[in-house]
């Protein structure tokens, strides 16, 4: 008896629609990237938002599902990058190896960064994992095999948009998937509260450093395609800035929301280029709406909604006719 | 070299460090001081340093005005901006939790820094020579009169900062709300007004920092405020965050090690050093050098 068009119906019918739009959107868009039809400024874009949805999705799994504070992202996306890249180079490693070897690489720094921070809480961490973050970078600029302060160049271009699509695509079903196990559940519980997920036999440090592990091997495998698509990579690249710039997204999104830390990606890796026609106020006009975007909404663009939420409770009222929602944390 | 060059040079070193921690000391203090009343890390800090530098450049260069005018001046600016800035857009958000605040707060610093590149132009402008540079040699230590100069503000400064946290009505009113806003609240103390008391002293005082970097280290531009901003905050955490008297030490150290870093080691490890300096305190004692553990409640 769904006589009554309440809101949230409107809504997620709305969802349906506007995801249908986007997916036609998306076709079009390989389309006429296969037929070759794309002019090389959008293509750059089009990489660069796929690279900075990897970014934001893997960055929320540690801030927003398992709810650890980390702005250190970039310190891993740079190490995948300058692994990958120094294989590329010297050892003429093919693409998907190197890639792996980046991702790996962000791994093992992500469990030597994570055993010792994730024990301090909340801005403590922020604070640590930031500290780490520089640290890379640092380190980057005074070793000589990275090039140092001068950068990296001569990396073979090898991401393509296809390839970066479809590694952005993986990241998205392994996360989505990855929260919606077991293990997810125990993250979302670790975030929700630690003590009390700990009494109920859930290891708490075993979920935040598994967390933060995988997170930085996607901020590695970032790094891979960002670096393989730029040709060039200096240490000024994945500075604090980019680490914020990560957050941005993922806060902007709606933390905890894998629908939301996608389309803020690409929202805000557009809008900057869309106000390339300010010139130079373009940075504030950036600034400005980040913080009137904030007043106006602080919980995020989507808060935890995903979409897939839309999906299911349209089903579960064709299936038994009533207008109720649960509020689950679903699938992206 | 002998061991009583080497002693002499790490005295040296250390009074050089002491007078960069003192900047990092006035620039930590604002960041303590805010985040023990509203727990927010004001990320746009860094750049009311930067805002104070500018307002002492454009009060001496263009003013005309001596010294210590400017230095008010620089600091009335400063403390405007401040409070601008924590009316507009921290308060609106102030019960939408402290990540929605942080973003808001990184937010007002690139507004801060691109608006500077805009207005002011990215080039660096060298600060005009308000006092004459006079070179002491005491004892085969070097030490010259702005340094002297530093040292001397920073510590007037940190005085009258502790006279007011400890000896007036609204210091008194600070303590309180950082102690425990709702009780201080039902207390009948105005805890907006604390908060903008607060935010006009901490940005003052960064201001003042910011005055003494362009006399002594000649050059400003719009961006300096972001990396004296990120340490002097790892000066506050190292020190204790919240806690007054930890910021200041937080700041000394953080300058000893830079400094001795840069003459020891190499220059290109100076930042690290202050960060690596901020992992271990973080491990060792997370609370920071001063501050006291607090059992959680469950």
């Amino acid at each position: 008896m769904a006589t009554q068009f309440g809101w949230k119906k409107i809504r997620d019918y709305l969802s349906l629609i506007v995801t249908a739009l986007f997916l036609l959107g998306l076709a079009y868009i390989n389309v006429i990237s296969g037929l070759g039809l794309i002019d090389r400024y959008y293509n750059g874009i089009l990489i660069l938002v796929m690279v900075n949805v990897i970014l934001a999705v893997s960055l929320n799994l540690i801030n927003g599902i398992t709810g650890q504070f980390s702005i250190g992202h970039a310190g891993f996306m740079a190490v995948g990058a300058y692994v990958s890249a120094l294989l590329s180079i010297h050892l003429r490693w093919p693409f998907a190896a190197v890639l792996v070897a980046g991702m790996a690489a962000a791994a093992v720094m992500g469990v030597v960064v994570g055993i010792p921070t994730l024990r301090l809480k909340g801005d403590y961490l922020a604070i640590a994992t930031l500290g780490f973050g520089e640290i890379i970078r640092v380190v980057i600029v005074n070793l000589d095999i990275t090039g140092g302060p001068r950068g990296l160049p001569g990396i073979p271009p090898k991401t393509g948009f296809f390839v970066a699509e479809a590694l952005a695509a993986l990241t998205i079903l392994v996360i989505s998937n990855l929260i919606n196990s077991a293990h997810g559940r125990a993250m979302l519980a670790v975030r929700e509260d630690e003590v009390a997920a700990e009494t109920m036999g859930v290891n708490a440090t075993r979920y935040k450093v598994t967390a933060f592990v995988v997170g930085a091997a996607f901020a590695g495998l970032a790094g891979g395609l960002y670096a393989h698509y730029m040709m060039f990579i200096d240490p000024k690249s994945f500075s604090f800035f980019k680490s914020v710039e990560v957050l941005v997204m993922v806060v902007l999104g709606g933390l905890g929301s894998v629908t939301g830390s996608i389309l803020s990606a690409a929202v805000l890796t557009y809008l900057p280029e869309m106000l390339r026609q300010f010139a130079m106020l373009r940075m504030v006009i950036y600034s400005m709406l980040l913080i009137v975007m904030m007043l106006v909404r602080p919980q995020g663009l989507l808060g935890t909604w995903e979409v897939s939420q839309a999906f299911r409770d349209l089903w579960r009222r064709r299936e038994t006719g009533e207008a109720g929602r649960r509020d689950v944390h679903g699938i992206a | 070299m002998s061991p009583h060059d080497l002693t002499l040079q790490v005295i040296q070193q250390v009074f050089n460090g002491v007078s960069l921690g003192s900047i990092y000391a006035l620039i930590a203090l604002g960041y303590t001081m805010v985040y023990g009343i509203i727990r927010l890390i004001n990320f746009a800090h860094g750049d009311i340093f930067m805002v104070g530098a500018f307002a002492g450049y454009f009060a001496t260069a263009v003013y005309k005005l001596s010294f210590f005018p400017a230095l008010v001046l620089a600091m009335v600016v400063a403390a405007l901006t401040g409070v601008t800035i924590e009316f507009f857009a921290y308060r609106p958000i102030r019960k939408a939790g402290r990540i929605s605040a942080l973003i808001t707060a990184i937010g007002v610093s690139f507004l801060l820094e691109n608006a500077g590149l805009l207005i002011l132009k990215p080039d660096p402008r060298a600060f005009p020579e308000v006092i004459p540079l006079t070179v002491y040699n005491v004892g085969g230590l070097i030490v010259n009169n702005r340094q002297v100069l530093i040292l001397a503000v920073t510590f007037g400064l940190m005085f009258l900062l502790q006279w007011i946290v400890r000896y007036t009505k609204i210091g008194k009113a600070m303590r309180a709300v950082a102690n425990d806003r709702d009780a201080a609240h039902l207390m009948g103390i105005d805890v907006n007004q604390v908060i903008t008391v607060t935010f006009a002293l901490g940005s003052a005082l960064a201001a003042a920092a910011g005055v003494l970097v362009g006399i002594v280290y000649n050059r400003i531009d719009p961006l300096m405020g972001i990396m004296p901003g990120l340490k002097a905050f790892v000066a506050a955490v190292l020190g204790g965050i919240g806690i007054i008297p930890g910021a200041m030490i937080g700041g000394f150290v953080m300058g000893i090690v830079e400094v001795l870093v840069v003459a020891f080691i190499s220059s290109g490890w100076k930042d690290a050093a202050a960060f690596v300096a901020l992992i271990i305190i973080l491990l060792v004692r997370p609370v920071g050098l001063l501050g006291r553990n607090v059992g959680e409640k469950v």
